[in-house]
């Protein structure tokens, strides 16, 4: 098991990453899971979580298993 | 992806149905369709809500020559049954349609429908409203712009309520 992180949008193109699989341990919340990626940057506080497709933010718990997906603001419609 | 995907909401009697498509779609006949396949409304409905939103060849000044909608599989069609389920505890409507378009888009294809259908006007209007708001602003969908010297995101929707006097 492990959590899988998930990027969309203008945020994957300024990453330049799409998804990614992180070993579960010493991560318990999105903001960790933020931290273990991008560990030199600050999660901007213009993009939204979600945790197994549920909006989150960044003191959201995470555990093993889930799906964790950081976006830019939406705009469908 | 399926070119069209349909997902229904398990509302009592109403057969609520969600579809996004890759294609190019005709909202008048998805709307005939539908009211055609959903015999519990004949006779029924009083009042059906529509709401178009279709793709223009102008923003921010530049001419817009297409568009590419991204989505987040599985997560845009949980929002959106959970909004029409938000709209269903809200108001005592018949029925609802909603059909939202992904993928590339050029200017003047339809983009979403949502239509609404109910015994009386008030429920209708508002529901339909309510469910175009919700979703410009909590579903999952990521629009880019080509224009004809660039490429870039669309970085946040408009208010529904600008131009009211």
């Amino acid at each position: 098991m492990s959590i899988h992180v998930r990027f969309f949008a203008s945020l994957r193109e300024q990453l330049g990453v799409r998804e990614q699989c992180l070993e579960a341990e010493g991560i318990e919340t999105v903001e960790d899971v933020w931290k273990r990626v991008n560990p030199k940057l600050s999660l901007p506080e213009h993009v939204l979580t979600a945790v197994n497709m549920d909006y989150a933010d960044v003191n959201s718990l995470v555990k093993d298993g889930d799906e964790v997906a950081f976006f830019p603001r939406v705009t469908g419609g | 992806m399926a070119t069209k995907l349909l997902f229904f909401h398990g509302s009592p009697g109403a057969s609520v149905k969600i579809i996004l498509t890759k294609t190019e779609f005709d909202p008048w006949a998805e709307i005939k369709t539908f009211q055609t396949n959903s015999p519990h409304i004949r006779g029924k409905h009083g009042a059906t809500a529509t709401f178009v939103g279709t793709m223009r060849d102008f923003n921010e000044g530049d001419t817009v020559t297409m568009m590419t909608l991204e989505y987040y599989p599985g997560m845009t069609e949980k929002h959106l049954e959970k909004i029409v389920a938000e709209a269903e505890k809200q108001w005592n409507f018949l029925d609802c349609l909603v059909v939202h378009r992904v993928g590339d888009i050029l200017p003047n294809d339809p983009i979403v429908l949502v239509s609404v259908w109910s015994s009386h006007r008030g429920a209708a209007f508002d529901a339909c409203r309510f469910i175009m708001e919700q979703l410009k602003s909590k579903a999952p969908f990521w629009k880019k712009e080509h224009t004809e010297n660039s490429v870039r995101w669309v970085a946040k929707n408009s208010s529904g309520y600008e131009g009211a006097k």
